[in-house]
């Protein structure tokens, strides 16, 4: 490698974690705004114009809370399953596409950070690394309620993973790869694989849904239930650190979804350019997170065991049957 | 290899950006603990005993059966991969289309028989009530 080429990773690392730590930011803003409107009141709007400084005004408020470490904690855990989930969380998003190659400064910069050829696995592997630091909080906390959210976790997590993973096998079958640039590519030469997979789409939203442990399927923070879950003992930055997780698994998702099935950062028309076609699918995805949120009640433990393995694993195992069937019949 | 360079050069600023944060939170959030303070939380009631004590059996059996059928997926995906040319009895064109009239369904008829295995699999634990939660 060239220094070049090392300037160059290193300018797009840094531009991935600041834009994703913006988007935590505002993501937190955008969603407490909507379900203010979807309650009938405005939502945090009074710090700077229209709230846009509230999530300045949360960082803050957080980084001078009293630091309270209970009793009985396994401290180094402790401190190390917010670091893993935050890592984890940010490193995902760097195999996704976000735009065709541009020439800047009379370099061809394509835009990503790392194309290989098991792309996707690599954002799965990341995801399914993820599930340690909420079991290890949960471990470390020495706390009930922490100790449940953090099983909870673990057991739902490798429920849903199993769905998610096999609804995506159907799209490796069309596109014959794992390089997410290549099924960028493939979709821009045909159809957009939500119009070819559809089942596999609705499989895909729900487990990567419940894999964000995001209503209605938060059962992991379940407040009503178990407190704050596997997060009881963390306070001020340390608590901020998964909540920052939580938030920039949900776009990583979001990303995804728009990648695999919405033709990544290619567009019906030629309006916006490509990063801009990819952000809009990512906040569209986001809104329907936050509404979903906003609807729908959680579900009982029971019955999100059912969902995973007596719907979703049987269906997409089905997707990947007719997927094949036609693949050969077609060919 | 030359791929990962990028990938892991973001790992390091990532674990640094979570160093940073943690080390931030020491230098900033003050402990003012009192012996109330820094027990377990329980509701407002003093904690009974360890947290870690033992939990329900149910939670391992969802990882037994997570780690079979996760291997299922982990077969799947290269057979995915590679479908296109197993569903042809020829090699593909270099366009990835079979020439036409050579339909093979031998990785069909694999994956079925696989799959098949591994269906009995999912029907005996569900009747067995492994996957049951109440």
């Amino acid at each position: 490698m060239t220094g070049g080429d090392i300037i160059e990773a290193v300018v797009k690392s840094l531009i991935i974690i600041v834009a994703l730590l913006t988007a935590f930011a505002y993501m937190t803003l955008y969603e407490r705004r909507i379900l203010g409107r979807m309650q009938l009141r405005s939502g945090p709007n009074r710090v700077g114009p229209a709230g846009l400084l509230q999530p300045v005004a949360d960082g803050v408020k957080l980084a001078f809370k009293q630091a309270i470490t209970p009793r009985g904690v396994d401290k180094p855990l402790y401190l190390l399953a917010p670091a893993i989930s935050v890592v984890t969380a940010l490193s995902a998003f760097a195999v996704i596409p976000v735009g065709p190659t541009y020439n800047i400064f009379g370099r061809a910069i394509p835009f990503h950070l790392a194309d290989f050829n098991v792309g996707l696995l690599f954002v799965l592997a990341m995801g399914s690394l993820g599930a340690y630091g909420i079991v290890l909080a949960g471990y470390a906390s020495n706390n009930k309620y922490s100790l449940l959210g953090g099983l909870r976790a673990a057991a739902q997590l490798i429920s849903y993973e199993l769905a998610l993973g096999l609804s995506l096998v159907g799209i490796l079958m069309i596109s014959g790869s794992l390089s997410l640039t290549a099924i960028v590519e493939g979709q821009a030469r045909g159809l957009w694989y939500i119009l070819v997979q559809p089942l596999a789409f609705v499989i895909y939203l729900i487990s990567a849904i419940a894999e964000t442990n995001r209503a209605p399927f938060d059962l992991v923070e379940a407040e009503q239930e178990l407190v704050g879950g596997y997060h009881t003992e963390y306070t001020g930055l340390r608590f901020a650190l998964f909540f920052m997780a939580e938030y920039i698994n949900m776009v990583t998702v979001s990303a995804l979804a728009a990648t695999l099935f919405l033709g990544g950062w290619h567009g019906p028309f030629d309006l916006l350019s490509g990063p801009w076609w990819l952000l809009a699918k990512i906040i569209l995805i986001l809104t329907l997170y936050v509404v979903l949120r906003a609807t729908l009640p959680r579900l009982r433990y029971d019955q999100l065991m059912r969902l995973g393995w007596h719907w979703l694993l049987p269906l997409a195992l089905l997707n990947v049957v007719l997927t094949a069937i036609g693949i050969t019949l077609l060919q | 290899m030359r791929a990962y360079v990028p990938v892991l050069l973001l790992l390091g600023f990532v674990i640094a950006n979570a160093v940073l944060i943690i080390g931030i939170s020491h230098l900033t959030m003050r402990a003012r603990p009192t012996p109330v303070k820094s027990s377990a939380y329980e509701s407002g009631i003093p904690a009974l005993g360890d947290a870690r004590e033992r939990f329900s059996v149910k939670f391992y059996m969802v990882a037994m059966l997570f780690i079979i059928f996760d291997i299922e997926t982990v077969f799947m995906i290269p057979w995915g991969v590679y479908y296109r040319q197993l569903s042809c009895a020829v090699p593909l064109l270099a366009s990835g289309v079979c020439p036409p009239g050579n339909i093979s369904f031998f990785g069909l008829g694999e994956m079925l028989i696989f799959m098949a295995a591994l269906l009995v699999g999912l029907i005996y634990v569900w009747k067995k009530g492994a996957l049951q939660w109440d």
